[in-house]
């Protein structure tokens, strides 16, 4: 087990490689560069020539891309070119931000989805059945940016039932005591301050709402054809031969044969997310990592767009590491060696 | 047989009426039990015979009441230790299922969920309907894995399905039948899925288990070999129908349904070398257009005018025999010349 996840983590270094060279070379693509964001329209091509020495973006690309990489190879992944904030201190501010709402948006998406996939598959061909499956193709269907619209002007604007804009509201929320940037964990289980904890999961709902919609109608379907899968299955058979209530073997045989799938859905679709969620983060100013890496890309800040991409990548294969872990302990028939 | 509604009498384990049970699915009405008769006495055997689509395995699950949409149970009644199996409730019925009547399935191979080991499958159902705690299941799982003849029964039941060999994981799946003591086991085709020389060895471990255990078992099979080997009593089906039933020798020696001796002349030791096999011509009719008369008639070589348009009814003939034959029921004036002459099944002897 050991062995294969060290495999896993080595294969890890051709990937970045690889992504790194992509990376640079579609940044380089790009028209325009930090300088030309930094200094405006209307500025001296001498200025221009001077910025762009000062960054290195003077030299040939082959030479800006391995003296990036010496900095990678030496821990260091480069400063903004606008703020001048470094791109880790950056990432460590922003990304629990995206943390608690992609968990929150994958909350929403397991315990709406898998239930809803199980009894779609226990009902099959019913009204039901068709209604869950519309529905999830909706979900799929449906633009985030309208659905985030959508849910801010009704919930927010219409009904004042929750807040639309940002992550605490200041008034209740007192930042003057805040440390790790995890809003959740924080006012919970450091500060035990309930009236900011409502607050937070009060700001989180919306956004958390619209991410988990795409998710929660891939869950949903997963779900639904691995049951049907698992259901027909001679196990199936055996277990309610035995006398089995159909709850347990729904719970224990059922279920715990589908979670393959399943387990493989939630685990990509949590590493999509982790990635950022730029249109859900714009809409409802969220300030994590995807309008972070939004605004880098609008600025041309080349070397934020690196390393978050680097930095996104690497969890990205992290979390799938995780979910081909878990596989062994789902399946048995796969005990890696 | 006793009268509707009347339990049977004491010495008869299970007894199965007038059962039938029908799929309904797109193109019509699948009458897959079509009115079965049989009883079985404590600790005896029956052999259920019948080609693919006879009925057998739909059979069995009904009495398991396993039947799943869109099939479902149209009518009988299933007598089970003094019970209508047919008028219990789901709760009453998962007490019974696994406890009072297991069964041992066709495939090994799928039989077995992937995903926990077989101790804990076995030990399941111990601790279900015993009540017993993890640790006595778990010796009990042990204990039946020792029984089954399966060697160092104790690091065996820690392992998954998958780390076993299909006569292995039959044997787990008997061990899974036994674990809670059942009255009756219901094997569907417990060998099919074997290589031969394991099938003979699973058949003489499910006659020793049988044996001791005192258990009655239905055994399900289209194969007449393990029929011959293993049973009491045998019972063979067509079409949804018992055709006919008596005890195992008798029956196999001197078949009285055309259809029985049609299997039985088709089976290849039974011929001499260099003769040609019997073949019973044309094919298991169409479900939704079954023949008016006897389901058998168009298949039938001593077929004859009343076999067209009425379904005999099963006959006793004495014995402890029944049959399903106009060639059985009818007054010997009324039945063709070359049958009268001598030439029906057995000789009409």
């Amino acid at each position: 087990m050991l062995k294969y996840i060290v495999r896993r983590l080595i294969l890890l270094i051709p990937i970045l490689f690889g992504l790194s060279i992509f990376i640079i070379v579609l940044v380089h693509a790009l028209p325009g560069d930090p300088c030309s964001s930094i200094l405006g329209e209307h500025t001296s091509p001498d200025r221009l020539a001077a910025c762009r020495h000062g960054l290195g973006l003077d030299k040939p690309l082959y030479q800006q891309y391995f003296d990036y990489m010496a900095g990678v190879f030496r821990g260091d992944l480069g400063t903004s070119a606008t703020n001048r904030v470094s791109v880790v201190t950056s990432f460590l501010t922003r990304f629990p931000a995206t943390i608690e709402l992609s968990l929150a948006a994958m909350v929403v998406a397991i315990g709406v989805g898998v239930p809803l996939g199980i009894a779609a598959a226990k009902r099959q061909g019913s009204v039901f059945d068709n209604f869950a499956t519309v529905a999830s193709l909706i979900g799929i269907s449906i633009p985030i940016f309208f659905l985030g619209l959508l849910l801010a002007y009704v919930f927010g604007v219409w009904l004042h039932w929750l807040p639309t804009l940002g992550r605490v509201n200041l008034r209740i929320y007192d930042f003057s005591h805040a440390g790790t940037n995890f809003l959740l964990w924080e006012s919970l289980v450091i500060n035990h301050n309930i009236p900011e904890f409502i607050d937070v999961v009060s700001h989180l709902i919306l956004p958390a709402i619209a991410l988990g919609t795409i998710p929660l109608a891939v869950v949903a379907r997963i779900t639904r054809s691995a049951v049907l899968e698992v259901l027909n299955e001679d196990y199936v058979r055996t277990a309610r031969a035995k006398g089995l209530t159909s709850g347990r073997i729904d719970r224990r045989h059922v279920l715990r044969n589908a979670m393959l799938p399943i387990a493989t859905v939630i685990g990509l679709q949590t590493g999509l997310l982790l990635g950022g969620a730029v249109l859900t983060e714009t809409i409802f100013s969220w300030g994590g990592v995807g309008s972070w890496l939004f605004q880098a890309a609008v600025d041309k800040d080349f070397v934020v767009i690196q390393s978050g991409t680097l930095i996104l990548a690497t969890i990205f294969v992290l979390v799938n590491l995780t979910v081909d872990i878990s596989y062994a302990y789902l399946n048995p028939r796969i005990r890696y060696s | 047989m006793s009268e509707p509604g009347v339990p049977p009498p004491e010495d008869v384990l299970l007894e199965v009426r007038g059962l039938r049970t029908e799929f309904r699915v797109l193109d019509g009405i699948v009458p897959a039990v079509d009115g079965v008769d049989f009883s079985l006495r404590r600790g005896e055997t029956l052999g259920l015979v019948g080609e693919s689509g006879s009925g057998k395995s739909v059979t069995s699950l009904s009495i398991m009441r396993l039947i799943e949409r869109p099939g479902a149970i149209v009518g009988g009644e299933i007598w089970f230790e003094g019970r209508d199996l047919l008028k219990l409730s789901e709760g009453d019925m998962e007490d019974i299922r696994g406890n009072e009547i297991t069964m041992i399935f066709q495939e090994p191979m799928t039989s077995l969920n992937p995903v926990f080991t077989v101790g804990e499958q076995i030990a399941e159902s111990v601790r279900l309907h015993r009540h017993a705690s993890k640790k006595d299941a778990w010796d009990r799982a042990i204990e039946m894995l020792k029984l089954v003849g399966i060697p160092s029964p104790e690091r065996r039941v820690k392992q998954y399905p998958h780390e076993m060999s299909g006569g292995m994981r039959q044997r787990v799946v008997i061990a899974m039948a036994l674990a809670c003591d059942p009255k009756l086991i219901i094997a569907d085709e417990p060998t099919t899925a074997l290589d031969v020389t394991i099938q003979a060895q699973i058949l003489e471990l499910m006659k020793r288990i049988q044996a001791e255990s005192g258990a009655a078992m239905l055994l399900i099979t289209h194969d007449l070999a393990v029929v011959a080997e293993t049973v009491q009593r045998i019972a063979v089906m067509y079409a949804g129908k018992i055709v006919e039933s008596g005890a195992v020798e008798e029956t196999l020696l001197h078949p009285q349904h055309p259809y029985t001796e049609g299997l039985l002349t088709s089976i290849p030791s039974r011929v001499a070398r260099g003769q040609r096999l019997n073949v019973i011509k044309g094919t298991v009719p169409n479900p939704f257009r079954l023949p008016k008369g006897c389901k058998f008639e168009p298949r039938c070589p001593y077929s004859f005018e009343p076999c067209k348009d009425n379904d005999p009814p099963l006959e006793s003939i004495g014995n402890d025999r029944k049959v399903r034959c106009w060639l059985h029921g009818l007054p010997e004036h009324a039945l063709p010349v070359t049958v009268a002459a001598g030439t029906t099944p057995g000789g009409a002897s």
